[in-house]
């Protein structure tokens, strides 16, 4: 059977093609302002990746914010269901799953089935986000890509005291000035996120395995600060991480047969 | 005095209210809290009461989180050794 | 960062009856913010001169100046001054200063001198914080709420604003009100996002003036659910830099339909004031001691 996933996030919306348990084709868009469009947009990017039609496809789910304007979808779900039913078909050794998303930070506690038995959320608050990592670089005038790798060859903690992406930003800026090594910096940012999630997630009560999705993934320097603050022995990230949720949304298409 | 330590953000309001006029300064909070958060301190008329510490006034949503677990949330530690029941927290 | 668009204007002032020449006591309070920082001179209680400008990046260093500034004109030296207090962010950083005393206590009190006895109530915004402050007829606390882990409601929003769109602050409240119609509040509070949602109504072909008042009623909102909590009780004054912005101070005004008071002073100057009115108590005190 092959089924569609779509994630409507706030800055990005992705969709995947399932079939019988088996990614075949992802495709990812800007949100931009027409949120319906993107969605249609992103479907059809995947669909001609895996050179199938609309009508192949037997159902279509919805997940992330914006998936009440996906109406020519056949289900939606909330994004906590749709990322651990996704990364439990990637991976079903996980219990807890960590979701830093851009604008969201979730934490959700699950059983080997897939059901979520607690979630914690920080939305709203840049500062609990991957806005938060995004805002940084951005002060620090360092590609987003560069920040992970460069967290890792830091050998001084340094302390930051904002806990407001707004002032953090103006925070970051005087320790350039004082000459901070930037390595230092990105390492002290890293940390203090990584510090706000864990604390979310501990509200759930963590067990391992766990797992990492949501683009912030990519970046290894925030996976090691979150290994740490969890205090465990590593923490799983699938591949293509930004994709979890848009590949539960298809899973739960499936099973919904 | 009401002194309302912490914060509003977007995500929320997170607020420890001390009532400062029954406070009787006998430090048992601060004992009782498990990360710190309190502290006793002499304020601007003299008096001897608790207070949250300027190092968690900006993240007590995260600091006190282990004590507010999602599910089952146990009487909060500095609530329960608090006997003049000073203190309030709006989450 | 365009700095230009959001520098306060930096000035002093003395008493041109030259109260200080007659003065048994004077005292003064030194109020070191984020942002600016006053000093306030009293003789005998009374206000005699003052100066406010920009906390450079060294706090000492701006504190000598803003009281230097205050005392210019007058022909006054430092050590005329019996008893002096820090108060503010940077309090501890005032190096001739007697004691400290936390901003909250010192805008109450020096609410009360400003707005008059009848001030319950007194929201003081300031360039990274903002607080919300009750008292009694002397101007001591009854309950305050503090609020500057988060950008919103604060100058510094206001900032990020004034910057986004390019519009100088102190033009803000008056551009903010040049629209046909009251638009909806912007519905983020977190700063970051509320300038993704600027950007997006701006694109969406809004006008500036739209997308200012939009955030110009947001802030007042939450300025709002931040007196709500303590409660709000007549008569009622705002201090503080963001008293001087018409497009939240109005649409604030409205909301609690309450009017705030109109200050004898510069209410930018209420800490500094309020903590030299508590050097004058403390001086007298040592003094019948
Ligand atoms: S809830 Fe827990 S961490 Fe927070 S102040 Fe009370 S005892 Fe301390
Ligand atoms: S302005 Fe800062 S503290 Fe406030 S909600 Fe946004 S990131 Fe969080």
């Amino acid at each position: 059977m092959i089924t569609a996933g779509i994630d409507m996030g706030a800055k990005t919306t992705k969709a995947v093609i399932l079939r019988d348990g088996n990614v075949i084709a992802r495709a990812l868009t800007f949100t931009g302002f027409d949120q319906k469009e993107a969605a249609e947009k992103a479907l059809a990017d995947a669909l001609a990746q895996a050179a199938l039609n609309r009508s192949d496809v037997a159902r279509t789910f919805a997940t992330g914010v914006g998936r009440q304007q996906a109406s020519f979808a056949n289900g939606s779900m909330t994004e906590m269901a749709a990322d651990t039913k996704g990364s439990l078909l990637l991976n079903n050794k996980l219990r807890t799953v960590i979701d830093v998303g851009a604008e969201e930070g979730r934490a959700m506690k699950c059983t080997a089935e897939g059901k979520v038995t607690d979630f914690a959320v920080n939305e709203k608050c840049a500062a609990g986000a991957g806005s938060f990592v995004e805002a940084m670089s951005r002060a620090l005038e360092l590609p987003l890509e560069k920040m992970g790798e460069m967290s890792l060859r830091s050998k001084n903690a340094v302390a930051m005291n904002a806990q407001c992406t707004v002032f953090a930003e103006s925070e970051v800026v005087s320790l350039v000035h004082a000459k901070t090594p930037k390595e230092d910096i990105v390492r002290a940012l890293h940390d203090a996120i990584a510090n706000r999630i864990v604390s979310m997630a501990r509200r759930v009560g963590v067990e391992e395995s766990v797992g990492l999705v949501g683009g912030v993934g990519y970046n290894i320097g925030f996976v090691d600060a979150l290994r740490r603050c969890l205090e465990v022995e590593s923490v799983w990230v699938p591949e293509q991480p930004e994709y979890v949720g848009a590949i539960g949304a298809a899973v739960a298409a499936a099973e919904a047969a | 005095m009401i002194a309302n330590y912490g914060y509003k953000d977007g995500s929320g309001e997170y607020y420890i209210s001390m009532n400062t006029d029954k406070c009787d300064g006998c430090g048992d909070c601060v004992t009782a809290c498990p990360a710190g958060v309190l502290e006793m301190i002499v304020n601007d008329y003299d008096e001897k009461v608790a207070a949250v510490t300027d190092a968690h006034r900006k993240k007590i949503k995260y600091s006190c989180a282990p004590c507010k677990p999602v599910q089952g949330r146990p009487v909060l530690p500095c609530i329960a050794a608090c006997q003049p029941q000073v203190i309030q927290h709006s989450w | 960062m365009a700095q230009e668009f959001w520098r306060w204007k930096e000035y002093n002032w003395r008493d041109p009856e030259e109260s200080w020449n007659k003065a048994k006591m004077l005292t003064a309070g030194v109020d070191v913010g984020s942002v600016s920082t006053q000093a306030a001179v009293m003789a005998d209680g009374q206000l005699c001169a003052f100066a406010s400008m920009r906390t450079g990046s060294d706090s000492p260093d701006s504190a000598r100046k803003a009281m230097d500034w205050a005392l210019r004109e007058t022909g006054l030296t430092l050590d005329r001054i019996r008893y002096v207090i820090g108060t503010g962010y940077g309090r501890v950083n005032v190096p001739f200063a007697h004691r400290t005393i936390t901003e909250i206590a010192c805008h109450a009190r020096g609410a009360n001198f400003m707005y008059g006895p009848n001030v319950r109530t007194v929201l003081d915004m300031g360039g990274q914080d903002c607080k919300a402050i009750r008292c009694d007829e002397k101007g001591k606390v009854s309950a305050f709420l503090m609020n500057d882990k988060c950008a919103a409601g604060t100058g510094r929003g206001m900032e990020v604003f004034a910057d986004l769109l390019s519009v100088p602050l102190e033009q803000i409240g008056d551009l903010s009100y040049e629209v046909d119609q009251e638009p909806q509040p912007v519905s983020s509070t977190c700063v970051v996002f509320a300038k993704t949602e600027a950007v997006g109504l701006l694109r969406k072909g809004w006008p500036k003036n739209n997308v200012l008042a939009a955030y110009c009623s947001a802030m007042a909102h939450r300025v709002y659910t931040l007196l709500e909590r303590l409660g709000v009780e007549g008569d009622f004054g705002i201090t503080g830099g963001i008293a001087k912005n018409s497009g939240v101070v109005k649409r604030l005004e409205k909301e609690l339909n309450l009017k705030a008071l109109t200050p004898r002073y510069d209410p930018q100057i209420a800490g500094a004031v309020g903590a030299a009115l508590f050097a004058h108590t403390l001086a007298q005190k040592e003094a019948t001691a």
